[in-house]
């Protein structure tokens, strides 16, 4: 195990270590102190390693990830795994606005709740909050599965193309074109294997699911109070 | 037979135009805004109503084939460790793969890098195209982050993060279904056909203060690399200016109104913005009051045309030029010579704007094979090198006469203005006299 103390290490020695990583490297355990709530940390990964992060981060923690296990043992701030391509970002406390924002890949999971915009404009990514999640959560959400333990908050899934959504508890509102869907086997069975991925304590019978209407898909005069 | 008493002739509205009246007509027909290509076609003040004064007793000449006036140009040398150096002012703007054809793209990379010079990709992500063929290839970071992954970033030359465009500031992209094909879905993550809506804002960051954050994760992604560029819509010039450098930005992109866009609503491209002509100085003075004038770099488009365009945006203080629509006329756009073909689809050589579409004859705004296959790259790429070369010259010409050794060296005090409002927006006298309309308190 590395041990890179950020009371002692810039953020861009950090970084340029973590990104420096080869394929085959034997330093695959790695363990961050103090991050103090800084921005940017363990962005651009893209090798096999697992990075823990002792404590809280600011914006964008572990963005455009690849391959790397980013593991926050505190909170996150805005955008964490923000585009991330692969890999898979856990947070043991709560995430802030825009956790994963336009990922293409990869798993995040966030322990706590997640603020609003959770999964805005995600390609691909998989996200499972095992809280709540706030307003606007999937607003654009293009391709990729959103799994919430919780609650979600107003408008969830505005404005949706094919993204999945997964909800256990209350929906404050759907957003525009957004609709419950019928649960069919292939999403119990898609839902179960995420939440085990996810370490999460859920059956997937608990939820209901949410999807795009496609009535947005065509610009059409009669849908204009709608855009 | 009475005599009938003499009439009026039919007088047309100068409110109620033909042009006018036949949008009302189509926009009650339809149910849904016109949408366009191009950029705004009323006519506001530009660089046509500035002029140079040229040399005179107090100023010499330089000699035209003899002495030196230089043309290079480097961005990104406030922060980057990789600044990129441009043999001439000129670059080619950001224009998605999707709004034109892989082929365009590519004869873009292939002009551009004969000329010296860089491209840039556009919303919808990265091609092989562009990226192969272009030596300097700036990568856009939009609001969609359509084909946005970390591998493109390393092997971009510069990133260019786009918060508006001239022709819309304050809209988001559009692409309609017919765009859409199975290649430009896939890089998209849609569904093939449908009418894309992308975002007007980032999904992760509003604000200067988020902004700061955003560049410096990109550098860290990048380490520290890459040039940043910050791409703003003409609107409020002097504050996006300072706020661009507060946020760290390498060099500062400025698009005026008249700039083109793939696809947007006819009334936000002709009815918000600031001209391209009033946007530049306003940056200018929020870069010199911060002391940043020259290091972190100006660049300029909406409506470059020729040399002298690029030599009065110069001399008003920008860096380097940023060139699309005439970019895309070099290439062959709206080009006669497929005049009944423009006919067929109800306009005319010219005036052909319906880009979105996808049935451009020339080949280049559409994703139909047969059409895209008109365009050789190679030639149309001949063609812009070309085209550069002219407007590089022209330039150099016009600095030449005013005295100067490089085009940089073009400044305020080279111009006149020969209407008040030009005066007013570009800070210079109009013609003949020493007044600046709202200098000096009158
Ligand atoms: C066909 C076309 C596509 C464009 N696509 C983009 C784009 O994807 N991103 C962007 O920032 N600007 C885009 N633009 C705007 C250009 O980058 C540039 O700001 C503008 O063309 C400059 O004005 P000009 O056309 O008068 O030279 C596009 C313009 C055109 C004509």
């Amino acid at each position: 195990m590395q041990t890179i103390d950020m009371a002692t290490t810039d953020l861009r020695s950090l970084n340029a270590m973590l990104q420096g990583q080869p394929q085959d490297t034997n330093e695959t355990a790695w363990e961050v102190l103090n991050p103090r709530g800084a921005h940017a940390l363990a962005v651009g990964l893209d090798a096999p390693i697992a990075v823990t992060v002792r404590g809280s981060t600011g914006y964008y923690c572990a963005g455009m990830n690849k391959q790397a296990s980013v593991t926050v043992t505190g909170s996150a701030g805005p955008g964490v795994a923000e585009n991330m391509m692969s890999g898979t970002v856990v947070i043991d406390g709560d995430a802030s606005q825009y956790a994963g924002a336009t990922g293409h890949g990869g798993l995040l999971v966030v322990k706590g709740n997640a603020s609003s915009r959770c999964g805005i404009s995600m390609k691909g990514i998989d996200i499972v909050v095992h809280g709540n999640v706030g307003h606007m959560s999937a607003f654009m959400a293009q391709k990729g599965n959103l799994v919430v333990l919780g609650d979600a908050g107003d408008a969830l899934g505005d404005s949706l193309y094919e993204a999945r959504l997964f909800v256990r508890g209350s929906v404050k509102s759907l957003g525009a074109d957004c609709v419950e869907k019928e649960m069919r086997p292939e999403h119990l069975t898609l839902l179960a294997e995420l939440l085990d991925r996810a370490g999460a304590d859920a059956r997937p019978e608990e939820f209901r699911r949410y999807g795009s209407a496609r009535q947005l898909y065509h610009f059409k005069v009669d849908n204009a109070s709608a855009y | 037979m009475t005599d009938q008493p003499p009439r009026t002739q039919p007088r047309l509205s100068a409110t109620f135009t033909n042009d006018v009246n036949s949008e009302i007509r189509r926009a009650a027909a339809t149910g849904i805004y016109d949408i366009r290509g191009g950029g705004a076609k009323r006519r506001v003040p530009h660089f046509d109503d500035l002029l140079f004064l040229g040399a005179s007793i107090s100023r010499y000449p330089l000699e035209g084939y003899r002495e030196r006036c230089d043309t290079a140009v480097t961005l990104g040398t406030r922060f980057a460790k990789k600044p990129i150096r441009l043999d001439i002012p000129i670059t080619i703007a950001g224009m998605s793969f999707g709004a034109l054809s892989g082929q365009a793209k590519e004869a873009l990379g292939r002009g551009a890098t004969m000329a010296g010079t860089s491209t840039t990709t556009g919303d919808g992500g990265m091609t092989e195209e562009e990226r192969g063929h272009s030596k300097l290839l700036v990568y856009q970071y939009l609001p969609s982050r359509y084909g946005m992954n970390p591998d493109d970033l390393r092997r971009a030359d510069a990133i260019e993060i786009v918060v508006g465009q001239g022709a819309k500031p304050g809209g988001g992209g559009m692409l309609l279904g017919q765009k859409i094909t199975e290649r430009v879905a896939g890089m998209r993550d849609l569904p093939v056909g449908i009418d894309q809506r992308s975002a007007c804002r980032h999904p992760d960051w509003t604000g200067p203060d988020d902004l700061e954050i955003k560049i410096l994760e990109l550098r860290e992604i990048t380490g520290w690399e890459k040039p940043i560029y910050v791409k703003v819509g003409g609107a409020r010039p002097y504050y996006d200016t300072a706020l661009s450098v507060k946020a760290g930005a390498d060099v500062i992109v400025l698009d005026g109104m008249q700039g083109g866009t793939a696809a947007t609503q006819d009334v936000f491209i002709e009815n918000v913005g600031l001209p391209t002509l009033a946007c530049i100085r306003p940056a200018v003075q929020a870069l010199q009051d911060l002391g940043m004038h020259r290091k972190v770099q100006l660049v300029v488009s909406g409506g470059i045309r020729s040399g002298a365009d690029v030599a009065k945006a110069l001399a008003l203080g920008a860096d380097a030029v940023s060139i699309g629509t005439a970019a895309l006329v070099a290439l062959g756009d709206n080009d006669p010579r497929w005049e009944a073909e423009y006919n067929a689809l109800g306009s005319t050589a010219g005036a052909y704007d319906d880009w979105h579409e996808g049935r451009d004859p020339a080949g280049i705004t559409t994703q139909d094979p047969a059409l895209a296959s008109r365009l050789d790259p190679v030639e149309a790429a001949r063609r812009l090198r070309n085209y550069l070369a002219v407007m590089t010259l022209e330039c150099q010409t016009i600095a030449r006469a005013c005295g100067k050794s490089h085009v940089h060296n073009l400044e305020p005090e080279d111009l006149c203005a020969l209407t008040i409002e030009a005066a007013a927006m570009a800070g210079v006298p109009l013609a003949g006299t020493d007044w600046i309309p709202g200098r000096g308190g009158y």
